[in-house]
């Protein structure tokens, strides 16, 4: 039957999340994205809502279940809040999703009883690479096997909360199937160099690295899924959704704030709002919005009912990342002058927005 | 209550059989009837009447004899709207303009359904439940003078209160399927007209008005862009005559709060997002249409790659593709809030708006991708091209609907932003 109401528990637990993003994030988000980031303590806040101990089954030990439709709610109002933000509290599934759902028995047991701490692992994924023509299909960064181990060599680009990971998993191409597999990299690993922040339009409140590898040797059995490997398909079609979902969070915040901007702001003796010029772009926004949100939910739907959301995942995507530049190019538009201020928060998502095209592997659910 | 995409498999089955007829007794006549405005589609109607008389029988045997308490169902979701939905975008698969030559009541009938007693219900309705003979429904609203801006109707009811009757004088036009509902069967127009032009808005009703009613006259049927097997009728109501409860909604005119006229308007919520099925199956045909011969040159379209790895043409059905689904989810949306019986005038001015907008770009883009032969009158391409354009100006332009949305969101009035 066909609905659109979330359940009680999911209705619940996202009740908390806007809370959360409202007060803890949306307050700050401006100095933090000005310099340094979100304080500690506000990204454990968010890791303590539970979103990855709820997602881990019961019988790996965990909270709950593996839902796609949860995961893209919470996602949407996380980044509501701040879309740096949501990448550092959703940065730790980036390794435990991908575990839970194809890791062996024993990657399960070593690494998924960290994810049920009172603190957030550090732990992420690399997948992105730098250079203009990324095709998450065709890594550039290699994996060559030699015996019982896999040497790994590449560099990899926007890797959420990499300087402090302990852990994180590392996508590369087989050079020999061609097939792409993720392996577990510890931080110790001889070769492994994690650079500095890197310096990015948007995300400013979210320490972002490149990551290189050297001849990076790692033990067979740190393949993700070991000898069956992980369906690859899957983890980006995850990952697809999620960022469509973050998107959508992203416009919805730069549309309701130009919306209420549009009907306080004066003009030729009435709220600009009052004007079909303004009132049109506001709309078009909301359908937009509204539109983006319907088609993440139908692919996070067909995920968690098994189904391949390869085409849904990938359209989502496609029209999440443009509609949210469309949004955030209107929201700034709409508070003319303002919208091209700092001290507003319009043309922050608008930068935060543009980078939907590029952030591919940044997020997960 | 979950979030889900799940169409129930009766539901998905009478869909499917919907497609059937429209591979059977659309398509092979769809060309002829474009060529040959104002044919009759006889094999279809003939066809399908069955299928709506049934329907409607239904209905109004649900109202005739209300099921007692013992022998009502468990409150259950409603897949009345859902079934009709999918059932008009398949049927407009077939050809959009056929669809609109559905016998039944159409928007006439939903006009009556939404306002009607229970009395004029089985009254005016049982015409479109019975008999061998099939019977068309139709709304007039829109004049010479006045489209969107319906405030500026002039068509008027007087009430004759020794004949007991409304007595109606006025020109309407653009009314679809006024000639099959007035000359060519024993049907009905619901004709919207001012009981009292000083009152504006407030003063509007509909009426119902039968075929054979003296003083009504079907004066022309337009040249048409697209849908040209639908029938898109000029009227001329002179002093016609009718009985004084063929007035939908009260004759009162209450001058705060729109009266009856706001009521009525509702209907529009529930319509809408039909008028967007039909447009989504236009939307269909030549996504799929471009996608076939695409695949008979070897152009395949992937769900997978970067940006930079597609070919202009994929680049352009993709969106294609993306702009329709979100079309279709958001009118899917609209129709599942009428099953759920919940309020819907946002989500149904968003539904429409969007679907005729993009069921529009993606029939002209389909032109456009099949070159020469997408040009030609050879392929069906051309023809869902100029059929699609009507649904972003029927049943409210595509700019009525952004207004509507604009107002809901903004919690604005037709005052506030006019």
């Amino acid at each position: 039957m066909v609905s659109f109401t979330p359940t009680e528990e999911q209705q619940q637990l996202l009740d908390t999340v806007k809370r959360y993003a409202a007060n803890d994030i949306r307050s700050i988000a401006h100095e933090s994205d000005e310099g340094g980031g979100f304080p500690a303590s506000t990204i454990d806040k968010g890791w303590q809502i539970g979103l990855v101990p709820t997602a881990i089954p019961e019988e790996q030990g965990g909270l709950g279940e593996m839902s796609a439709l949860t995961g893209a709610l919470a996602a949407e109002e996380l980044a509501f809040g701040d879309l740096s933000a949501a990448l550092a509290v959703m940065a730790p599934a980036l390794f435990a999703y991908p575990i839970s759902l194809y890791g062996t028995t024993e990657q399960r047991e070593v690494w998924l009883p960290h994810f049920l701490e009172e603190k957030a692992p550090k732990a992420t994924a690399a997948l992105l690479e730098p250079g203009i023509f990324f095709d998450a299909h065709d890594l550039k960064t290699t994996a060559t096997p030699e015996g019982d181990k896999v040497r790994l060599n590449g560099v990899k680009a926007c890797v959420p909360l990499a300087s402090d990971a302990e852990i994180m998993l590392v996508y590369a191409r087989n050079s020999e199937t061609g097939a792409m597999d993720g392996f577990l990299v510890g931080r110790g690993a001889e070769g492994l160099e994690i650079e500095g922040d890197e310096k990015l339009m948007g995300l400013r409140a979210l320490s972002t690295s490149r990551v290189k590898l050297n001849d990076v040797r790692v033990d067979v059995p740190c393949r993700l899924g070991g000898a069956e490997g992980c369906d690859y398909q899957a983890v980006l079609n995850r990952g697809r959704v999620a960022l469509a979902a973050l998107a959508v969070g992203v416009a919805r915040a730069s549309f309701e704030y130009a919306r209420d901007y549009a009907k306080e702001r004066q003009a030729f003796g009435a709220p600009i709002a009052t004007k079909q010029a303004i009132a049109f772009m506001l709309a078009e926004a909301a359908i937009e919005v509204d539109a983006a949100r319907l088609m993440v939910w139908e692919a996070a739907w067909q995920l968690d009912q098994g189904k391949d959301a390869t085409k849904a995942a990938y359209l989502a995507r496609q029209y999440a990342e443009k509609a949210a530049l469309t949004v955030t190019d209107s929201g700034v538009q709409v508070l003319g002058g303002y919208g091209f201020i700092r001290e507003y928060p319009a043309e922050r998502w608008l930068r935060n927005a543009r980078g939907f095209t590029a952030f591919e592997g940044l997020a997960i659910v | 209550m979950t979030i889900s995409f799940e169409i129930p498999e009766h539901v998905q089955q009478q869909a499917d059989m919907a497609k059937m007829a429209a591979e059977f007794f659309m398509r092979p006549v769809s060309r002829e009837l474009d060529e040959n405005e104002h044919q009759r589609p006889d094999m279809f109607v003939q066809n399908i009447w069955p299928v709506m008389r049934d329907m409607q029988k239904k209905t109004l045997d649900k109202l005739a004899a209300p099921p007692t308490e013992g022998e009502k169902k468990p409150e259950r979701q409603s897949t009345q709207n859902l079934r009709l939905m999918l059932m008009i975008e398949m049927l407009s698969w077939g050809d959009a303009g056929i669809y609109l030559c559905l016998p039944g009541g159409a928007l006439g009938g939903a006009a009556i359904e939404a306002v009607g007693t229970p009395e004029q219900k089985i009254r005016f309705l049982q015409r479109f439940a019975e008999g061998e003979i099939p019977a068309w429904g139709a709304m007039a609203m829109t004049e010479p003078g006045a489209g969107s801006d319906t405030s500026a109707i002039q068509t008027t009811a007087v009430l004759d209160k020794e004949a007991n009757q409304w007595v109606l004088n006025g020109e309407k036009i653009f009314c679809t399927n006024g000639k099959l509902a007035l000359d060519e069967s024993n049907g009905l127009v619901v004709v919207w007209a001012s009981i009292d032009r000083s009152a504006g808005r407030a003063g509007m009703r509909p009426f119902v008005v039968e075929a054979g009613t003296p003083g009504v006259k079907v004066t022309k049927t337009e040249i048409k862009h697209g849908i040209r097997a639908s029938d898109t009728a000029s009227i001329v109501l002179d002093n016609a005559r009718i009985p004084a409860d063929n007035i939908l909604g009260s004759p009162e005119v209450q001058r705060e709060g729109g009266g009856g006229f706001k009521g009525a308007m509702a209907t529009f919520d529930a319509t809408r997002p039909l008028v967007s099925a039909s447009a989504l199956g236009i939307g269909r045909a030549s996504l799929e249409f471009v996608k076939e011969k695409l695949a008979e040159e070897g152009v395949e379209i992937p769900y997978n790659l970067p940006y930079h790895k597609l070919t202009a043409i994929q680049r352009d059905v993709l969106e294609m593709e993306a702009q329709f689904k979100a079309a279709y989810l958001l009118t899917l949306r609209a129709i599942t809030l009428l099953d759920q019986r919940q309020p819907n005038n946002l989500e149904s001015a968003m539904c429409k708006a969007k679907a005729g907008k993009v069921v529009t770009q993606i029939s002209q883009k389909a032109v456009e991708l099949l070159g020469p032969m997408g040009y030609s009158r050879e392929w069906l391409a051309e023809k869902w091209m100029r059929d699609a354009k009507i649904n972003d100006i029927f049943e409210g332009t595509g700019q009525i609907n952004t207004l509507i949305v604009a107002r809901r969101i903004l919690g604005y009035s037709s005052k506030e932003l006019g």
